[in-house]
């Protein structure tokens, strides 16, 4: 007999531990992949007692788990610019040309050469506790690999376009991986849309090595997957910044989960993040900051404006190990809601283990001022108007961090088409 | 212009409003004192469409229109002006930004063209010199760490720039030192002329030394107890209000 009582698997459970052993050995990362499928084994999908999880009880969610997209054909694409197609979790378009110092390429590619070191970098430690990264660990057999060569500066920004062909209801896997070099600048913006009934599941690890700045911008489109696990893990050396801003306005069901470590001195983070929720859309944004050694420096901006019988969820937790003194932190998350219906959960977290910090954090959720509508209305502005520029002044204490001006002026018109539909 | 008619109004289950009953013709001044609590503010608040505030009965007609079912917006529209006692801060909105949504949008209400932004910034630079409002003011969020004086020249210039046909001032004297309240009363008195009517609520006579009324209201428990001529402000000053709350009582 045996002793342990298991949970039992439901539906989608059942069919991810059978797309695990449908796959074949990986060979050189086949370790990494073991110890995944073994994590995802005993903890299966994350549900509302797994407390990083609560709002978003994903095993509930989840009935089903819809078939792995099927490999990608080997060709792969010559792109203008420095656009990146993944197509179905595989890379099927990089840049035709790249500037000196730029390396860009399939992860298929980089796995079958099989670089221990690039593949440890792959499956860094942080995030790897969670049952979505491992599913993804397991399952996700390509992406890309971007690595920038010390002190080189890349002023065009780099797309990583998800997508997934059409056709029937799918899952999509993929991974990717961001090496910059000591004192090299870039910037990734990350963009999912998806022509199929899709299940994403996509991670992003970066490493940034002394001195480096990456700016990285992860947005949805029009045509977002309907449900998406989006994955950020970041490790962030001496001096370095990493500034991440997610711009959210689509899908129906989204958790952006950023687990972010400074593993240097004098490391600057920057998370901020705008979010437009309506109708059924759920939303949830995790943040694990980890500030393992001492001077580091994190700030967190995130702005929701829920309408509808929408959802979002805001989790930040930032940990300051001991010895990490004289860490900086800001964390302020305030929440706008516009119907009765409308819901928030908003959880800062500090976790502080050193005496010598300053950490502060802020949540809020409110309603529009009733004053300060009347204020505009009684200037001449009609009611939806004086909302609109209410809300708009909310988010755009968000947006105007974003380094990117393209990216910046597509929020704001985003921003705007959604408050027009609104009323 | 302004016909106030027999007006009753709470906030909540309290009577505020209990028969106010005033009118102010195009080109006049009308001032209205009384002491704390007479209802004052709730009279402006009402006027302007503030939302809590429920007439019981009367009404309030603009140039013979009753004005009480539309929103503020549209009160607006029609050249309705109300320059807050507490003017209210808006971070994220440049008050220039402000000042022309605020301009075109009524505008766009009585079906004029909107104004360019040369043109804007024309008018608005011109009235904001007049005022003493320094243009990094106009660049930063609308009323945001402003000065209480600062506030109360804002309220003039918008007023100036949206040009109503009839202007309520809720003590605009509060929180301005003499020079200041020199500067606004200016402003108001180039406004003044035979076309455009004016209801100035005060607690204090010192304004109306600046901004002469051409008649002058007690008010006391929600009701207008009193009116004469500028010379009633002055026997205001001197003797309080004691009088008229008795009367009241």
């Amino acid at each position: 007999m045996n002793p342990r009582v298991a949970q039992i698997k439901t539906q989608a459970e059942t069919s991810l531990a059978e797309f695990f052993s449908a796959r074949a050995s990986t060979g050189a990362h086949e370790a990494a992949r073991q110890k995944a499928v073994a994590l995802f084994a005993e903890k299966g999908l994350p549900h509302r007692r797994v407390e990083a999880w609560h709002y978003t009880d994903l095993r509930n969610l989840m009935r089903e788990a819809w078939p792995l997209a099927a490999p990608a054909a080997a060709k792969v694409a010559a792109n203008d610019g420095l656009r990146v197609d993944i197509v179905d979790g595989a890379c099927a378009g990089l840049p035709r040309a790249l500037p000196a110092g730029l390396t860009i390429r399939a992860l298929r590619d980089v796995l079958a050469k099989a670089d221990a070191a690039l593949i440890a970098q792959l499956f860094p430690e942080a995030g790897s506790h969670d049952s979505v990264v491992a599913l993804n660990a397991g399952l996700a057999r390509d992406g890309v690999v971007v690595e920038t060569a010390a002190g080189v500066k890349i002023d065009t920004p780099i797309e990583l376009a998800f997508t997934t062909g059409q056709g029937a209801p799918r899952s999509d896997m993929s991974r990717c991986l961001v090496i910059a070099g000591a004192g090299s600048s870039a910037t990734i913006i990350e963009t999912h849309a998806s022509a199929a009934r899709a299940q994403r599941n996509s991670a992003l690890v970066c490493w940034l090595g002394e001195g480096a700045g990456v700016d990285h911008v992860f947005e949805t489109t029009d045509a977002s997957p309907e449900l998406h696990v989006a994955s950020l893990i970041v490790d962030v050396g001496a001096r370095a910044s990493f500034q991440s801003f997610g711009f959210i306005a689509h899908g129906d069901l989204l958790r952006r989960q950023c687990f972010i470590r400074q593993s240097g001195e004098y490391a600057k983070i920057g998370l901020r993040g705008v979010c437009l929720l309506k109708g059924k859309q759920h939303a949830d944004t995790t943040l694990a900051i980890e500030h393992a050694v001492p001077q580091g420096e994190s700030r967190e901006l995130f702005k929701h404006i829920i309408m509808g019988e929408a959802s979002g969820v805001y989790q930040g937790k930032v940990l300051v190990r001991p010895g990490a003194q004289k860490t900086d932190g800001g964390m302020k998350s305030q929440a706008l809601l516009l119907s009765d219906d409308a819901a928030m959960y908003n959880k800062p977290e500090l976790e502080i283990y050193a005496d010598d910090v300053v950490c502060g954090h802020g949540a809020t959720i409110g309603e529009l001022d009733a004053d300060q509508v009347f204020y505009l209305m009684s200037r001449g502005l009609p009611k939806a108007r004086a909302e609109g520029v209410l809300i708009e002044a909310f988010a755009r204490e968000a947006i105007e961090f974003v380094g990117n001006e393209t990216a910046r002026a597509r929020f704001e018109e985003t921003l705007s088409a959604w408050l027009e539909a609104r009323s | 212009m302004l016909e106030i008619r027999n007006l009753h109004a709470r906030v909540g289950d309290k009577q505020i409003l209990h028969g106010v009953t005033l009118c102010v013709k195009a080109g006049e001044v009308a001032a209205i004192m009384g002491p704390n609590g007479s209802g004052k503010s709730t009279l402006s608040y009402v006027i302007a469409g503030r939302a809590g505030y429920e007439v019981t009965e009367g009404e309030v007609l603009l140039d013979g229109e009753n004005i009480l079912d539309m929103p503020p917006n549209e009160r607006a529209a029609k050249g309705l002006f109300l320059a807050f006692q507490y003017p209210l801060e808006i971070p994220g909105v440049t008050t220039h930004t402000f000042l022309r949504a605020a301009m075109n949008a009524q505008r766009k209400q009585r079906g004029e063209a909107e104004l360019t932004v040369p043109a804007f910034m024309k008018v608005m630079n011109a009235g904001a010199e007049k005022l003493g409002i320094a243009k990094d003011m106009l660049r930063r969020g609308l009323n945001v760490g402003f000065s209480g004086g600062e506030k109360k020249r804002l309220e003039v210039l918008q007023m100036a720039l949206l040009e109503p046909r009839f202007g309520i001032l809720d003590e605009t004297d509060s929180g301005l030192d003499i020079d200041a309240l020199r500067i606004v009363a200016e402003g108001v008195n180039a406004l003044r002329s035979a076309a455009r009517g004016f209801l100035v609520i005060t607690h204090y006579q010192r304004l109306l030394d600046y901004i002469v009324p051409d008649s002058v209201h007690v008010l006391s428990a929600g009701r207008v107890v009193k009116s004469g001529g500028k010379e009633l402000a002055h026997e205001l000053e001197k003797n309080g209000y004691r009088d008229y709350v008795a009367d009241a009582a």
